[in-house]
């Protein structure tokens, strides 16, 4: 934790509301973005920012001086993710293979790449495939592939977290990563 | 762990668990070694790590978010702040057949401790006579009051950001205050409408909230360019013509409460 937040932190543990103020203004585009990741839609991660904070602020006592804050912030703001995906009703029943022939129907750039224009070209595609891929996951994929890509978590938490068996939160990656894969494949070099 | 039947390939699904390091460590050591001998699998492989490399933080890109976005949030947030630790009144006063009455409590507690009363006294109230039916119309007249006045203070913030003088180097900054004292009790009204089902009060409750936040968050120094924008919302979206519309409705239906009353205590 930088000094600067470390003294912030225990200016707003002490009831300063003008610290807490200036750790909103320094941490929420990374909390807004991790949300986002999370969620896939700009609403639910303003959602999740006001709710993060919110929680932050009733847990600040809790919060160890040492620990960094915004990597405790980081765990408030999955968590609150978490919770707004478990509370919407499951719609897991997939649109994989219509999915699946849409996320490959782009505009393959693919074979050897090597100039830097066309380099660039590609990088811009395989952004747009990847958010296309994305946008056509479930919002339990999304989550289940967030949490192990992104964040690192095991599949057992995940399938915990998420309040899904552990096979079912196996299955929901395995999804994503076709998905991704079905995206991305037609980019690559050939062998 | 599964293989390919036919020629003894590893899966795609354990190659994606191979990947994460969630094989068995069993499983993970006939797989590493198989991919290290098998072509097709080491290739397979290659490819499964190309996708998933190239899917990082940089490349799930979420929205551009505007200039002022963390002022925003925290002009969002401030009010709720103030309401925690949310404690057994707050759990009782969530019941919506109480909402309107307490949005009208609160508001009338805080403006007694600011210190100043609005425009506008209450009305004369009918005398208390026990009924639910009667306690529910003192509900909906106080409501009707304090709504009506807020709307009426709305009203007055919105005319001021409208007509300011540009050649005088207007901003937001003269508003911001009044603002800021709106943003909280707009936020209750309009959850009240919300709780109660009143859809176009809300929708006009939030559009003001819009126009509020952006002007309590905005910096004291406020721009000229920060007021053209807000004007160009309050305009864009008649909001001014809506809170007019609203605001005299209200006053009828309030004269039309008052008069039942009047009937019904003459019978």
């Amino acid at each position: 934790m930088t000094h600067t937040d470390a003294v912030t932190v225990a200016l707003a543990r002490d009831g300063d509301s003008e610290a807490f103020r200036a750790l909103v203004e320094h941490h929420s585009r990374a909390v807004y973005r991790l949300a986002h990741r999370m969620t896939g839609n700009p609403s639910d991660a303003e959602d999740v920012v006001q709710e993060t904070f919110l929680r932050a602020y009733k847990q600040l006592g809790r919060f160890e001086s040492r620990a960094n804050f915004g990597t405790w912030l980081h765990r408030i703001a999955v968590n609150c993710s978490i919770d707004l995906i478990r509370s919407r009703p499951k719609r897991e029943a997939s649109h994989d293979t219509a999915d699946l022939d849409l996320i490959g129907a782009a505009p393959a750039t693919s074979k050897a790449v090597e100039a830097s224009p066309e380099r660039l070209m590609l990088s811009a595609e395989v952004q747009q495939r990847i958010s296309g891929a994305m946008a056509s996951l479930t919002q339990m994929e999304r989550a289940a592939f967030i949490l192990r890509h992104c964040e690192g978590h095991s599949i057992d938490e995940i399938s915990r977290a998420l309040g899904l068996k552990v096979n079912a939160a196996k299955h929901s990656i395995f999804r994503a990563v076709k998905k991704m894969r079905v995206a991305l494949e037609p980019l690559l070099p050939a062998d | 762990m599964a293989w390919d039947t036919d020629d003894m390939h590893v899966q795609d699904d354990d190659l994606v668990l191979h990947y994460y390091g969630e094989l068995g460590a069993a499983d993970e050591a006939r797989v590493a070694a198989h991919i290290g001998e098998c072509r097709h699998c080491h290739a397979a492989f290659r490819r499964l790590q190309q996708v998933l490399m190239s899917v990082d933080e940089s490349t799930l890109a979420a929205p551009e978010l505007p200039d002022g976005f963390e002022r925003v949030v925290w002009a969002r947030l401030q009010p709720e702040l103030q309401h925690e630790p949310r404690g057994w009144l707050s759990r009782v006063i969530s019941r919506p057949n109480l909402r309107w009455a307490a949005a009208a409590l609160a508001i009338a507690i805080g403006s007694f401790y600011a210190g100043h009363r609005w425009p506008g006294a209450l009305p004369v109230l009918a005398p208390v006579d026990g009924s639910a039916q009667a306690s529910g119309q003192l509900r909906e007249r106080l409501l009707l009051v304090d709504l009506g006045d807020h709307l009426d203070r709305s009203q007055r913030v919105l005319v001021e950001l409208v007509s300011a003088d540009d050649q005088r180097g207007a901003s937001l900054a003269g508003e911001r205050e009044r603002a800021e004292q709106l943003v909280s009790a707009n936020r209750l009204y309009r959850d009240t409408a919300a709780a109660n089902g009143d859809a176009s009060i809300v929708d006009l409750l939030d559009q003001l909230e819009r126009v509020l936040v952006e002007v309590a968050a905005s910096p004291s120094g406020g721009s000229a360019s920060e007021l053209a924008e807000v004007r160009h919302r309050i305009e864009s979206g008649s909001l001014l013509f809506k809170v007019r519309v609203v605001s005299s409705d209200l006053q009828e239906r309030r004269k039309a409460a008052v008069r039942q009353t009047g009937q019904r205590s003459s019978l």
